[in-house]
């Protein structure tokens, strides 16, 4: 592999799978936990209406797409909380909403629209310097913010004994949305929408079937995060497949791997 | 017993003409309150009385409508957390929160979920499993707690800190590996140890003649506050739960 890491392109991606296989796994301990997976896959699609419109104004997307997916994230936190409805029903209605759209956007360019499938399923070799700087970015502000996974967490375990605790839960549901919605855009170059909802569910899940506590769980589903985009950046590199296609399955595959025997376990 | 106009600071707790209403259905009205430190409230009525509710504006959990309550002299929201233990109504938790018995002791004096657990906070913890005689439930996760056993965890969790004020809503609900009488012996002595309000709620008549030294009996609106043989009288009863004690024990067995 190391041979492989001389082509400036492949480097981009192993660091660009470290770092986004690293933040989205972290945040996927909450949205597992706090049954948001919807959500990942709502804000996913969102960003749709973000290049669709970078595309028809020929702009680069990235600001765009944050715009949409932070929009779309907010105002499904604040319809969650000021309405009675579900959180499901405020996604359905804000990331169609966001995909109508990009799709209407995309409908008003005339020239070829063939770039939108990169954003579609991902494509690392389209990853640029400036994108790693912005996932590097990232991570420095969610490792600012480490406080928060106390917070977070104990919300989490039980909303009336944080707030009992003067946690201002609400408040910190909001800033859980802005940072999930920057997430979402960081790895769409590489999972593409279709496929990102998966990478923000798969690490937790797996992680949480091993472990006994939310500690473990965090730090598990980091690893597995991490070593999966790795592992998966590598298949594909070696046998020449979509590269965020490879790491979902080898997710999907750890994943079946541990429910099994984790099943064979408790009957063996 | 104050029973003045002025709002009296010393008061562990006080409120006056508390009303709640949930989507314009009434919850709680003209709740009125005065209790001092080293007591025993019970707050007794039937199911759906809004006992729970009463518990949640106390935590500073809800605004009440109308009226003016003081915890500990200041308004709930602005209480300190370690002041205020809370023994929620037994439910079931999340599962998918894997969590330890330690980590929800823990977060009774750290007020965070603790993401580590060092030395002295381990030795914390033992501590106060250990005056429940819950020593063996360290390590173990919360998802496999029995009902009694969580009741203690979550007792351990409240005796981490000196409590001002210790409050249990229901906890008879589920004791099954643990004496009852061994509760209220514990909550005695506690109140004894720490000069601190213990506020029980309850339906259960008996426990809170027996145990209380203050009653606060409501359906709704207050039916009476005070001693309990008085607050507990056959007509007060009637009142709140719409038939006799005896009856109401009847209807258990």
């Amino acid at each position: 592999m190391i041979e492989v890491l001389q082509y400036p392109f492949m480097f981009r991606a192993l660091v660009a799978c470290i770092l986004i296989g690293g933040l989205a796994s972290y945040l996927s301990c909450f949205i597992v936990q706090r049954r948001m997976s919807f959500l990942g896959s709502g804000l996913a699609h969102s960003c749709l209406g973000g290049v669709a419109l970078a595309l028809w104004l020929d702009v680069e997307p990235l600001f765009l797409v944050s715009l949409f997916s932070v929009f779309v994230s907010m105002a499904i936190a604040w319809t969650t909380q000021n309405t009675q409805l579900e959180q499901d029903t405020s996604i359905g209605i804000f990331f169609s909403m966001a995909t109508a759209l990009g799709i209407i956007f995309l409908s008003l360019r005339t020239q070829y629209t063939g770039d939108a499938t990169t954003y579609l399923f991902g494509s690392i070799l389209t990853v640029q310097n400036s994108d790693l700087y912005y996932a590097g970015g990232f991570c420095l502000l969610l490792g600012l913010l480490f406080p928060m996974w106390s917070r977070w967490s104990y919300a989490g375990f039980d909303r009336d004994l944080a707030q009992a605790d003067r946690i201002r839960v609400k408040r910190d549901d909001y800033l859980l949305h802005f940072v999930l919605a920057l997430a979402v855009v960081l790895c769409l170059k590489v999972l593409g929408i279709i496929l990102l909802a998966a990478f923000l569910v798969i690490p937790a899940a797996s992680a949480r079937m091993i472990s006994k506590s939310f500690t473990s769980m965090t730090i598990k589903s980091v690893a597995i995060g991490i070593l999966s985009s790795v592992g998966g950046l590598y298949l594909s590199y070696v046998y020449d497949l979509p590269s965020g296609a490879t790491i979902i399955l080898v997710q999907s595959a750890l994943f079946i791997g541990i429910a099994l025997s984790m099943r064979l376990s408790r009957f063996g | 017993m104050n029973q003045g106009n002025e709002m009296n600071q010393a008061l562990a707790i006080q409120c006056r003409d508390i009303t709640l209403r949930i989507q314009n259905q009434p919850i709680l009205e003209s709740i009125n309150l005065a209790i001092p430190s080293d007591r025993f409230l019970s707050i007794v009525g039937p199911n759906g009385a809004g006992k729970s509710m009463l518990i949640k504006i106390i935590l500073g959990l809800t605004t009440p409508n109308t009226g003016k309550i003081l915890v500990l002299g200041q308004r709930p929201q602005n209480l300190i957390p370690c002041d205020v233990g809370y023994v929620p109504q037994r439910k079931a938790f999340d599962s998918r929160f894997p969590a330890k018995t330690e980590e929800l002791v823990l977060s009774g004096k750290t007020h965070r979920w603790p993401f580590f657990i060092n030395s002295q906070q381990k030795h914390d913890v033992r501590d106060a499993l250990s005056r429940l005689q819950s020593e063996h439930l360290y390590g173990k996760s919360v998802h496999e707690l029995s009902g009694g056993e969580l009741q203690r965890v979550f007792l351990a969790r409240a005796f981490i800190e000196p409590r001002k004020i210790l409050i249990l809503d229901e906890p008879a609900a589920g004791i099954d590996t643990f004496g009852e009488s061994d509760l209220y012996k514990i909550l005695e002595d506690y109140r004894d140890d720490t000069k601190a309000l213990v506020i029980l709620v309850t339906h259960d008549l008996e426990v809170a003649l027996h145990h209380s030294s203050d009653v606060l009996l409501i359906n709704k609106k207050q039916i009476a506050f005070g001693n309990p043989p008085e607050t507990l009288s056959q007509e007060n009863i009637h009142r709140a739960f719409g038939h006799s004690m005896h009856e109401h024990h009847g209807s258990h067995e």
